[in-house]
Parts: structure tokens; sequence; C-alpha cells
């Protein structure tokens, strides 16, 4: 199956990089999926979004991604975000903290990072 | 003779002292600057992928009509966010800073534009505030770990007011009731090497679009055509969420120069002082030593001449 090379790069630092075969995002426009081959674009993804990414070899990375933007070209996607947090650092306690508590805004960055953890918000 | 060589082996003792706690402050700078650099490093990949995004929507858009792309008419007011310290000792780095603002601001009234301080670090702030100026906004307390939300307040902060400033007119504020600026510009130190720190002073908006063919991108990338891209939303309204970001990413690579900078400075203020610290605790040994030598020469002598009276006044009798 065809590949891709995805970046997902939060201003500090860069997060994941490596050979995919899907990501999905969601734009402000409404979710999307992107395979290898997808026509060149670029997006604005929703405040408090995630990002999922099929590897290669077919492992899943998830991402709570805030603040981000898409850029789908030839062959590579790059995701860039504000700030970012890898599903597998998230602090589940922590986010299911913040859901019950704190203004709407960081409900929603909480409730993306539960998603990005493979939680149900 | 014994007071002085006592004052003088209290000096050497609290010279050895300030020169332990120099060293150490060196060694602290030292380490600091690596982890400075890395985080410079760190935050490549992304200053660069927003370069090209916003280099593919500037291609792809129809018109860069963006007021933070367009030069106002008569520019009234100007922000000036200076980027200092939060700690001294640190050598001339602050002293640096400071004077290109100076510069900065006198060339600014020059031009017939009111200049509007915003500082970052405790430093600068004490220093406009003992001399009775204004600053219109501060932000302290992360100057030597500058993290990404502390560029996004000041950041943020910054382009409001010049998004505001759009109305303005000569006398007060425009429709919007709010003063704002026609120009933002950033003053802080560039981190060329560990012995040299540069202050500069940049504008970062208006920004300045450059219609050429070889832009940064295209001199890493192959020659190719660039993709006609997709927008998602459009690419006037990406424009507009873009541009903001980017301005924080200039401010935010802006602080993490001076933050390298001005360990390195302190490095170097610090290895200074400890040299001068060894070196004046030799000077002072060998001066208590000759002391310590004088006295025991004045002691024989007073002994021989002691004995000497003695022999004398003896055969006299």
């Amino acid at each position: 199956m065809a590949e891709m090379t995805v970046e997902l790069v939060a201003v500090e630092r860069r997060l994941w990089s490596g050979k995919a075969k899907y990501v999905i995002a969601q734009t402000t426009e409404g979710e999307i999926g992107v395979l290898p081959g997808h026509e060149p674009m670029l997006g604005q993804l929703v405040e408090g979004g995630v990002v999922m990414i099929t590897t290669a070899d077919d492992g899943h990375v998830g991402a709570a991604v805030h603040g981000g933007f898409l850029s789908v070209t030839g062959d590579t996607v790059s995701v860039l975000a504000e700030t970012a947090e890898l599903g597998e650092e998230i602090d589940i306690a922590a986010a299911k903290a913040a859901l019950t508590q704190g203004d709407e805004d960081e409900r929603a960055r909480a409730g993306a990072r539960l998603r990005a953890a493979g939680q149900s918000a | 003779m014994g007071a002085q060589l006592r004052e003088l082996r209290a000096r050497i003792n609290s010279t050895k002292s300030i020169g332990k706690i120099t060293k150490a402050m060196e060694l602290i700078a030292t380490s600091r600057i690596t982890k400075a650099q890395a985080r410079v490093q760190a935050s490549r990949p992304y200053s660069e992928e927003i370069t090209k995004a916003l280099s593919a929507l500037a291609s792809g858009a129809a018109n860069l009509d963006n007021p933070l792309l367009t030069e106002r008419a008569n520019p009234r007011r100007a922000a000036v966010l200076v980027v200092t310290s939060d700690k001294g000792l640190c050598g001339g780095y602050n002293a640096n800073v400071l004077r290109a603002t100076e510069e900065l601001l006198s060339l600014l009234r020059e031009q017939g534009k009111e200049p509007v301080l915003y500082v970052i670090g405790g430093k600068g702030l004490n220093y406009y505030r003992f001399r009775g100026r204004d600053v219109a906004g501060s932000w302290t307390g992360f100057s030597d770990q500058p993290h990404y939300v502390n560029a996004a307040d000041a950041g943020t902060a910054m382009v409001n007011l010049f998004l505001a400033g759009a109305d303005d007119e000569a006398e007060g504020p425009g429709a919007d009731g709010v003063v704002g600026v026609d120009e933002l510009h950033v003053v802080y130190t560039e981190f060329r090497s560990m012995l040299t720190q540069t202050p500069v002073a940049k504008r970062v908006a208006p920004l300045e679009v450059e219609y050429t063919d070889e832009g940064e991108s295209a001199q890493e990338a192959s020659p190719t055509l660039l993709p006609a891209y997709d927008f998602e939303p459009s690419a006037e309204t990406l424009l507009g969420a873009l541009l903001p970001k980017y301005i924080n990413t200039r401010i935010y690579a802006a602080l993490l120069e001076s933050a390298a900078s001005e360990l390195a400075a302190r490095r170097t203020a610090m290895k200074a002082a400890s040299d001068n610290a060894n070196e004046l605790v030799d000077t002072l040994t060998r001066e208590a030593n000759q002391a310590r030598q004088a006295q025991i020469t004045q002691e024989i002598s007073e002994i021989v001449g002691g004995a000497d009276a003695l022999a004398t006044a003896g055969s006299e009798e």
C-alpha cells in the first residue's frame, strides 16, 4: 500500500514524524481523511481537535491538537499546532479532572486530550 | 604589622568564596546554554513548516489583502517590544538591548511616529520605571526559559493592538474606541556565538511581502512548480488565521534567541569575575606572605637588637 510522510510539529518541538497510510483530522469545514496521493491542500483545524495517524506498520498515533493547521503537499502531510500532545503522553486523570471543571475552552481541550488518549470523553 | 596580616587573610577568604559563587554561576549558565540552544533547534521545524504554508497561501490567494500585510498610509504610533532579562549579572547584555532600543525610539520619533513601549523581563521594566517612562505593558518571569505560551500572550496582545490601530484618527481612537498602533517592532539579542551576541531591532508588522521566485522555501526545495492548493476554509480566512500565529512564532524565536544570549552573556561575565577573583587571591596571598616575612624579619631584628643591647650593657659593668 502506498505510504506518505507525516510530520506532526508543535511550536516547541517535533512530536512525531514518519511513514503513514492514513491521517484523520477535523478542519473547520468538517472531518477529513487523507490517503497517500491526496490533492494538495491547506486547512485550518478546529480548536481542541484530534489527529489520528495510521502508521505504515498499522500502528495508531493519536494526538490532541490545539490551534493547528493541516498542510498536504504531494506525498507529505504536515500538521502544525500551537500546542499538541501525543495520546500516550496524556495524563488521563488530569484531563478527566479538567473536563468536569474549568471554563468552556479548557473543557474542549480536555475532551480532545481524552479522545486522543483513546478514552471516551 | 600583625593587624595588616590578619586583614589580608580575611580579604583572601572572602575573595575565595566570591570566586566559588561566580564559578558556580558560570557552570550553571554553561549547562543551560546547551538546553537553550536545543530549544532553538526544536522550534525550527514549526517555523519552517509555517513559512512553507504561508508561501503556499501567498501564491494561492487571489489577493493578499490582510491588515497585517498592509502598510498604513500615515503611521502615527509604533509599538516597540523590548526583550531583556529578569536577572542581572550578565555583563552588558541588558545595557546593549536598551541602547539599541533607545536608538530605535529616537529613529521612530524622527519619522514622526510616537513610540509605545512594551517590555519583557524585569531588568528592562526597572530601567524604564526608574526613569519615569511610560511602559504600556510588561511580561516577566520567564526570560531564561521562555515557553510558547509566554510568546503567545505577548504576541496576541501586540497583534490585537495592531489590528485596533487600523481605524485610528489623528485625534484619539477611531470607531472601535481603542487606541492602537500602526507598526510593531521587536528588539532582542541575536545569538551569534558563545562570545558574540548582538542586539537587533526588527519590524514584525506590517509584514513585508517579498515577490520573488527564489524565496527561502524555493532554495531548499527542488525547483518544481508549487502545487495548486485546495484551501479549507478560503485562502483569505486562512491567511487571517495563520498570520497572527506566524507573528507569535517570530516573537517566540526572538525570546529563545534572547534566552540563549542572556545565558551566554552571563557565562562570559561570570567567567571574567571568577578569573578576577583568582587573580586577586594570588596578589593578596603574595602581599600576605610579604607581610608575614616582614613580621618575622622585624621580630628577629628586635631579638638581635635586644641581645646586643644586653651584651653591651653587660660589658660596660
